[in-house]
Order: C-alpha cells, then structure tokens, then sequence
C-alpha cells in the first residue's frame, strides 16, 4: 500500500504563511494498492490537489468518507475526475437511519451552496451505505465500524497481504472509556485499530484545550498517545490538526508527546504532501 | 475479548451521568452495567455484582407482583424488549441483594443500532416508594 497525505488539517481550511508546512487542507488521503488502485480517503479541500495526480486512463476509483461534516466533503465537487464521463466512481459514506448517501450529499452538492448538482456529475457515480464489517475494493480488504464522533462517523482499517493501514481522523476514544486508556472492550475504535502498522488519528487539541472541548467528536494528542499505545500501533500518524495551530504550536504539541518518556509506537505528526509505504 | 459496540459505549456513558436508575444487557441479555443509582436499589455496586447473565438477574431479585407471586423471567420488561423488539413497562417487586424489598416501576427499550442490529436493552428503575 502507498498511503500520501492531501490535507490533514481539521474543521476548517487554514491557509496561511503560519500552516505552510503542515498545510491548511481538510481531511484527504489517497490509498494506492500494490496494482495501483486507487481509494481516497474523504473529500476534504485537499482532494482537489490530489486530482491531477488520478492518472487519465483509470477506470474506476473510490471515495470513502467517514462522514459528512463539512471539512470531510468540502473539495467533492472541485474533484476533477468526477467532470470524466469514461469514469466510474463508487462513494462509500456511513449510513442513515433517516436519509440516503445520495439525500445527503445533496444538501451540499446542489443550489445555492454548489452550482453543480450530484446528478448532473458527468462520471458514471455509485453511491454506497458503508457495510459494516469487511469487503472489498480491488486487493484491499476494507473492515469499516462506527466510532465515537458526532453524527454516523466510521472508520477505516484497511489490510493487503497481511499489512494494515486504519484511518480514523475524527475520534474521541476517551468519552465512553471510564478508565480510558485501560478498558479495551469499552474504548471505542479497539478493534478496529488494533495492531495497526499505520495509524491516521485524530490529535485536534493539546490537553489543555481537550478540557473544555469534552463531547466535540475529536481527540487531545496525549490522548491519541495512549490510544496509539493501547491499540500496539507501530506508527502514529496524528491528523486533523486544529485550525487555530500554527506550524510551531503543532511542533511543540509532538514534542511534548516525546518528551513523556519512550513511547512504543513512531510518532509522524502529520503533514500535507507526505507519503508512506506498507507492505512492499 | 471482544470491544462492545459502539451504541453500547455510548449508552453505558450516558448512563453514568443520569441520576435516574439505568439497567443495560447485551443481545443475550447478559447484564453489561447499571449505574450508581441503580446500585441503591438493587443493594450491590456494580463493581462487586459484575456482569451476569440473563438467568441469574432474572431471578437473583426475585422479581413478584403486588401479590407477592413470583414473575417468569419472560414477563419482566427486560426480557420482553429484547425478545420482542419493543418497549415494556412493568411496575414489580424485587428483594435487593441488601435484603430490603423494593416496589419498582421498569420502563426497559431496545437498543437497536444502524442496520437494524439488536445490540441489548436498557431499562428505567423507578423507585415507587422512594421517589
């Protein structure tokens, strides 16, 4: 698997000369697996850069969100290769005990908020309701479960050849977890992350800041440390950094981490045009 | 060991911060957790009851009606909500394992999650008396 980093701030696009090196983006990974296919990881702002690297001859590509907040689908309709005829496009997202993907979308994806509608994309476009447990897309097996955020959110843990990436950028595991990191059983996003080579997670705020934000869906970077640790994540990777963090403040947030003491995992404070490799 | 879901997380969560008595079993019926207003009625914290399954607390209480008859396990709004997917309210009597009896009203509901998936039931303990 080839994993590359298009935006991995949260809430809020954040462009200036202070998020220069993490970047100002929202939530948007591209998954390659060793053929090739390719699997975007939400329709954050930075999916739009991710458009010229989708090669003119593929024939199919997926879009999985983990949810519908604004940060996780904003850059959908700026997505180039949706305007492709030739292009079947197959977007996965959480289901709905009330309306369908498509229902939903549309609330974004229609006047006046766009001026393009869902239907009228020229790609020939599938919507899905996410199942939860596994399948599959190209050699990828995709295990998908609902974790702790505001609103149907999952996550993601995807595995090829035995190689294990989980992406969960919007994730507050200590809420329901009463001895949290302790209780495996009761912390939401366990199973679905454990053992994980690759962990994308969500370290929104600084412990400090978690205090007052308890209930908002997103996670302190210590806590993230410690869910990291429990779930025996080989490398941690923390995502949907505030708007409000500057370059330095998210520096400063990582080396307060590693300045705890040894911690058992690698710590890759994320950044916007990174790129890893699992498996190969 | 296998994560309980989501729902049940959340439920559990919710139920620790509710000063009402809350009760939560899983699809089999195992009781997973009742919270500490519930510790005063049924006579035990949970710490030390744990949890147990459907045929031990449906009958450790000894559940009885107004005239002191012993209530089949099938009976109590529990078991109803979850074999039957609906809401059950019963008012009973139940012997708390401190040894005092109790007349309780139980308002019990399904958790049913996305997907249509049973995931347990959560019920109410009104104190009749006490409250």
């Amino acid at each position: 698997m080839r994993i590359s980093l298009w935006g991995t701030r949260g809430s809020l696009p954040s462009a200036g000369p202070e998020t220069v090196r993490y970047g100002g983006n929202t939530s948007c990974v591209e998954l390659r697996d060793a053929a090739g296919a390719l699997v975007v990881l939400d329709a954050g702002t930075g999916i739009r850069r991710l458009s010229a690297a989708v090669e003119r001859d593929i024939r199919r590509l997926d879009i999985l969100l983990t949810h519908l907040h604004m940060d996780h689908i904003q850059g959908f309709g700026f997505f180039e290769p949706l305007f492709r005829p030739e292009l079947e496009v197959h977007v996965w997202g959480p289901p709905s005990t009330t309306h369908d993907l498509r229902t939903r979308l549309t609330k974004y994806l229609s006047p006046p908020l766009f001026p393009v509608r869902l239907r009228d994309l020229p790609c020939r476009l599938h919507l899905h309701d996410v199942p939860m447990g596994s399948f599959m897309i190209a050699s990828l097996e995709v295990h998908a479960a609902l974790v702790f955020h505001p609103g149907p959110t999952v996550g993601y843990r995807f595995v090829e050849r035995g190689h294990s990436l989980v992406y969960i950028p919007d994730h507050e595991p200590a809420l329901g977890a009463r001895a949290f990191p302790d209780t495996p059983r009761w912390t939401s996003g366990h199973d679905l992350a454990m053992g994980a080579e690759l962990l994308i997670h969500d370290a929104q705020f600084t412990d400090q800041e978690y205090g007052s934000r308890v209930g908002w869906g997103h996670s302190s970077i210590d806590d993230t440390g410690r869910f990291a640790e429990l779930v025996k994540a080989r490398r941690l990777v923390t995502f949907h950094h505030d708007p409000s963090h500057s370059d330095d403040m998210l520096d400063r947030m990582a080396q307060h981490v590693r300045d705890k003491g040894r911690i058992p995992y690698d710590l890759i404070p994320g950044q916007e045009g990174m790129s890893f490799t699992i498996g190969e | 060991m296998a994560q309980r879901e989501i729902e049940i997380i959340l439920m559990r969560q919710l139920a620790s911060y509710l000063s009402v008595p809350i009760f939560v079993v899983d699809p089999a019926g195992t009781l997973l957790f009742y919270n500490e207003p519930a510790e005063a009625l049924l006579g035990r914290v949970f710490d030390e009851a744990g949890e147990m399954p459907m045929g031990e607390w449906s009958t450790i209480f000894r559940p009885t009606d107004d005239e002191g008859r012993p209530l089949e396990p099938d009976v109590l709004p529990l078991v109803v909500a979850l074999k039957q997917r609906q809401p059950a309210r019963r008012a009973l009597w139940i012997v708390g394992l401190d040894g005092v009896p109790r007349k309780i009203d139980v308002v019990a509901f399904p958790l049913i999650g996305q997907g249509n998936r049973l995931l347990g039931a959560a019920a109410v303990l009104w104190d009749v008396n006490g409250r």
